[in-house]
């Protein structure tokens, strides 16, 4: 009995409904964007009218008008200079540059720890402490080390790094942790029954790393990339405090801090742009996940 | 030890933690080039074990196994025997033509040939079409045929399976048995196939064992004289029917608790 494929009808399908699907939360995106920007302006409405100050005063200083916030982008800063969008743009750049290198530094190191604590059992209990130690401490109490220290680190005669690298090494600090613990977690969650059937393949330790290990645990790889992006690229402005470096979002949100009473706008508006790089990082993984992972549509997260 | 012996199991014995359950005691078990043994018995008989310890999944705590003429773990560094397991271990992250390509990978075979035994294989169990599906898009009992075209594959002596059609619905499972039957014929491999379905063994072997639990052992071996090919009006013919009555009698005779709840499963008696 032969059962014949209806390929190009399940396909044509497939894809339809994945339009009618991505379309769908495209829907719920921007009506969830519209309720709270309705909550953000009718909170400021209502409150500003009132005069309430339950739970917190709303005033042209705590909450400017959102479309306010969006000009103030196109407007020039300081007067007679570049829009402030092209300048926060030219950070974002800078600290999007810093938080590149550290994911790459961090998942790569955090993907290595994992794997050497996967393999060797007897390390999971005598290193995860200190792994889990590593996170709690604030970040702010190791950054000035890592940039003295590094500062003055040569490598086969190459001078002193440059400084966004060290604050690499900071966002690289924060991006590892989860990589661990997901690497652990996904090179042992093979299938008994499929290391069996490798065994009955007498298939060494790195094929079984390479065919099955490594595979089963991409999903739970890509759940830490999607946590350590945006952890990358906290970990790239918050490390560009202690480095005095004020090329980058952290450079600017200090100084718009400083200056937040007399333009609080200014401030809003370099919150977005760090938001936004955020999510553009998220999304790059979320792209690398559907290319890389071919699973069953519902286990895709 | 004759020259066409598959597999020779003598006074093997293997025993879980330490003093604790024996599993399998003092099992002698001869299979030849182009037999089907069927192994059958209540849970907790130790058929899986016995299986495990033939393809050196699991160790014996005493006695030898013999594949092919050599030791049990030589016989598994050489590829020796196929393995099915109940559940179809599929990659899901690989296509069917990518799982059934598993083992000849395993083996460093070049592409091209490659490609030309999957083609072979898809075409055995018949899943023509279905080469760029992803597992979850099969149903169980195609799944299962993947399972067993990568199991042929690299056209194994010996195919060990352990209750491969168990968790598949009772007509999926009458067709799978016949074509199993099909490929063991077409391939001339020899097959040690664990069940708990009376019918089930009595219609696919030349020979069925008979286990018993605690300790495991091999209590009858009941020569299956049906002619050959099978058809689905073997199970009608009145010599299944006394087959059948022999293997349940020899169940009965091994005196388990669990030989009722075996059969009540069966929906006989």
């Amino acid at each position: 009995m032969r059962v014949q494929p209806g390929r190009t009808a399940s396909r044509g399908r497939a894809a339809s409904s994945w339009i009618v699907s991505a379309a769908g939360r495209f829907a719920v995106f921007v009506l969830v964007f519209l309720v709270l920007g309705a909550l953000w302006e009718g909170y400021r409405w209502l409150w500003m009218n009132r005069g309430w100050t339950v739970p917190f005063e709303a005033s042209e200083r705590t909450m400017p008008h959102l479309h306010d916030i969006v000009a103030q982008l196109f407007r020039e800063w300081p007067a007679e200079g570049p829009v402030l969008g092209s300048t926060l743009l030219d950070a974002a750049l800078f600290t999007a540059k810093e938080a590149v290198v550290g994911f790459a530094i961090g998942a790569s190191v955090g993907f290595a720890l994992g794997a050497v604590i996967a393999h060797f059992r007897v390390l999971q209990r005598g290193v995860m402490p200190y792994v889990v130690a590593s996170q709690t401490i604030p970040i702010l109490a190791i950054a000035p080390m890592v940039v003295i220290g590094l500062g003055s680190l040569t490598v086969l005669g190459h001078g002193p790094l440059p400084d966004w690298l060290r604050v690499s090494v900071i966002a690289a600090y924060l991006t590892f942790f989860p990589v661990t613990i997901n690497t652990v977690r996904g090179l042992q969650s093979a299938d008994p029954l499929a290391l069996e059937l490798m065994h009955s393949y007498a298939a060494g330790r790195w094929r079984v790393l390479w065919k099955l290990r490594l595979p089963t645990s991409l999903p739970y790889l890509f759940t830490a990339f999607k946590i350590a992006a945006t952890a990358s690229v906290v970990g790239a402005i918050v490390g560009e405090l202690p480095s005095s470096i004020q090329s980058g979002l952290g450079g600017a949100i200090l100084n718009f801090n400083q200056y937040y009473s007399a333009e609080p706008k200014n401030l809003w508006a370099t919150n977005i742009v760090a938001a936004a790089l955020g999510i553009s990082f998220f999304l790059v993984i979320v792209l690398a996940e559907k290319i890389v992972v071919h699973r069953a549509p519902e286990r895709l997260v | 030890m004759n020259a066409d012996s598959v597999v020779s199991a003598k006074e093997v014995s293997k025993v879980f933690g330490k003093g604790g359950v024996v599993a399998l005691q003092g099992i002698d078990l001869d299979v030849t080039r182009g037999e089907f043994v069927s192994l059958i018995g209540p849970s907790g008989c130790g058929k899986s074990t016995l299986l495990r310890v033939v393809g050196d999944i699991t160790e014996p705590t005493s006695g030898d196994v013999t594949v092919n003429g050599k030791r049990a773990r030589k016989a598994r560094e050489d590829r020796d025997y196929g393995i099915v397991f109940q559940a179809p271990v599929l990659f899901d992250w690989r296509t069917v033509a990518k799982n059934i390509a598993l083992p000849l990978e395993m083996q460093r075979w070049d592409r091209g040939r490659r490609q030309a035994r999957v083609a072979e294989m898809v075409e055995l169990v018949e899943l023509t079409g279905f080469e760029k599906h992803y597992p979850w898009q099969l149903s169980g009992g195609m799944q299962q045929r993947v399972s067993i075209a990568r199991a042929l594959a690299f056209a194994p002596p010996l195919l060990l399976m352990d209750e491969p059609f168990g968790a598949l619905d009772e007509m999926t499972r009458e067709r799978l048995n016949l074509e199993l039957l099909r490929i063991w014929a077409e391939t001339g491999s020899t097959v040690i196939f664990v069940t708990h379905s009376i019918s089930e063994a009595v219609f696919l072997s030349t020979r069925v064992a008979v286990m018993s639990p605690r300790p495991g052992r091999i209590s009858a071996l009941v020569e299956i004289d049906l002619p050959q090919p099978r058809t689905a009006e073997t199970r009608e013919h009145p010599r299944f029917f006394e087959l059948v009555t022999e293997v349940r009698e020899a169940l009965h005779a091994t005196g388990a608790d669990q030989v009722e709840e075996l059969l009540a499963a069966e929906g006989v008696e």
